[in-house]
């Protein structure tokens, strides 16, 4: 998520979410040096960290272990200490459902501060009402009356589980909402979550047998401008698309990417001010999707003309030999002018921008899988 | 009756191995570890009752799985995290 509270200072402190544990990597105000923090959590697989913009001071992490349930823990003065939720997300009981890990953390709209929401695996939808101390489902979607025909059944999805990630809030309105899920689809909500519609016209789904379903696509990320709230892009299962609302067909802006590079990716970040610069990590997905930098040649692809056209930006990345693997949270900019962006490999490495992309140096290395690198 | 803690869940009993608590059925003695130890209990059962995947109960070393497994005050109960891989 783009974080407009980032970068204030003119520094960025980056949450390093992994498989084993949390890392801060933390700048000086010129972004040019950088310091690693950590670990918290050591041994814990932390699926997202997410710091709370209204108050600067918030943060909730998602975590469990190999063996024990799934949490969250929060902090109240920026990641120093940390306590457990009373009431981590968890389904009704006696529906059947249970939270394997909670994927995705989204701070709620700013008029409504303490208010969070949780996007599980399997796909549900959970609301914090106290800054993540209880969790309630958003029963509006999880007890749907088409929710398993959108999601299919609990092990369909990716490989690691199916979710619900890509929670939106529309900033000009708390009851308008966006969800992603893999798979499913996106899907918009005008009530609070009271109900649901999907919202995938013109996005390809290739694997299934209908080709332009309504719904049960793979979304791997999606993302809302800040500053322009109609303008939605998503990086998908099946190429990177934009819809400007009240539109409701999805335009296909992955197909002017180059061919021997293609348009399959995970994560996806915008620019904090400019609605029309994007930035993408190509991945091979091609054959039995190897999703890796595309002939291991690993470089990051912008749009300053919102998918019309995009350039490489690969200046200080390894230029051969380099096969990495950045999951769909592990892409994140943050608001400092130029802006910074940030990404985080499987193999444990971190790598900044502090020029859009034009430069890259990497930040840290050797640490765990990454899962998710935010802007606090 | 003697509960055994095993590493993982150390920190929700001040790092104690080994507890006090109650309970006439393993389901019984998990709310009352939850209550003397608030958050445990979810760690190890899962939000439709069932004890998650990789945590096994024995009762005075033979492996359990019925939370409604009676239990006396004589009784030891470990508690184990089973998991291997990197």
């Amino acid at each position: 998520m783009v974080k407009a509270a980032s970068s204030r200072s003119g520094g960025a402190t980056l949450l390093v979410a992994t498989r084993k544990g949390l890392w801060q990597v933390k700048s000086d105000a010129t972004r040019r040096s950088w310091r690693l923090a950590g670990p918290q959590f050591l041994g814990h697989v932390v699926h997202h960290c997410v710091a709370d913009p209204r108050d600067a001071r918030t943060m909730l992490a998602a975590a469990r272990t190999g063996h024990l349930g799934p949490t969250i823990f929060r902090s109240a003065d920026r990641g120093r200490s940390w306590h457990e939720a009373k009431q981590p997300p968890a389904f009704r009981e006696g529906s059947g459902r249970v939270v394997d890990h909670t994927f995705w953390l989204t701070p709620g709209h700013a008029s409504e501060p303490g208010v969070w929401y949780a996007g599980t695996s399997p796909q549900g939808l959970f609301r914090s009402e106290d800054a993540g101390a209880t969790w309630r489902g958003v029963e509006g979607f999880n007890e749907h009356a088409s929710r398993k025909a959108w999601c299919g059944g609990d092990q369909d999805g990716t490989p690691d589980g199916a979710k619900m990630h890509s929670v939106l809030i529309d900033p000009r309105d708390p009851s308008h909402m966006y969800i992603g899920m893999s798979s499913g689809g996106v899907f918009e909500s005008t009530d609070s979550g009271a109900d649901w519609r999907p919202l995938n016209r013109g996005v390809r789904a290739d694997f299934l047998p209908d080709p332009d379903p309504e719904y049960g696509h793979d979304p791997h990320c999606v993302r809302l401008h800040p500053a322009l709230p109609d303008r939605l892009y998503q990086q998908n299962h099946c190429g990177i698309y934009r819809l400007d609302r009240p539109g409701e067909r999805w335009q296909d802006i992955g197909a002017t990417m180059p061919k021997s590079v293609g348009s399959i990716g995970f994560p996806m970040v915008l620019h904090a001010r400019d609605p029309d610069t994007l930035w993408v990590f190509p991945m091979d997905g091609s054959k039995v999707w190897p999703r890796v930098s595309p002939g291991g040649k690993a470089a990051v692809y912008r749009s300053v003309n919102g998918g019309k056209s995009w350039q490489r930006q690969a200046r200080g990345l390894p230029a051969t030999q380099a096969w990495l693997t950045v999951k769909r949270q592990a892409m994140s900019a943050d608001a400092g002018d130029p802006v910074g962006v940030y990404f985080g490999t499987t193999s444990g490495e971190v790598w900044g921008s502090r020029d859009e992309g034009r430069t890259w140096k990497c930040l840290a290395a050797h640490l765990p899988e990454i899962y998710a690198v935010e802007v606090a | 009756m003697r509960v055994l803690i095993p590493n993982p869940l150390r920190s929700y009993t001040a790092e104690a191995a080994a507890v006090s608590a109650s309970g006439a059925t393993l389901g019984e003695l998990t709310l009352d570890l939850d209550r003397r130890f608030p958050g445990m209990r979810f760690r190890v059962i899962d939000e439709q009752g069932q004890v998650r995947p990789h945590i096994k109960f024995f009762v005075n070393g033979l492996q359990r799985r019925d939370l409604n497994t009676g239990l006396q005050e004589t009784d030891e109960v470990m508690i184990v995290c089973a998991l291997s891989g990197g």
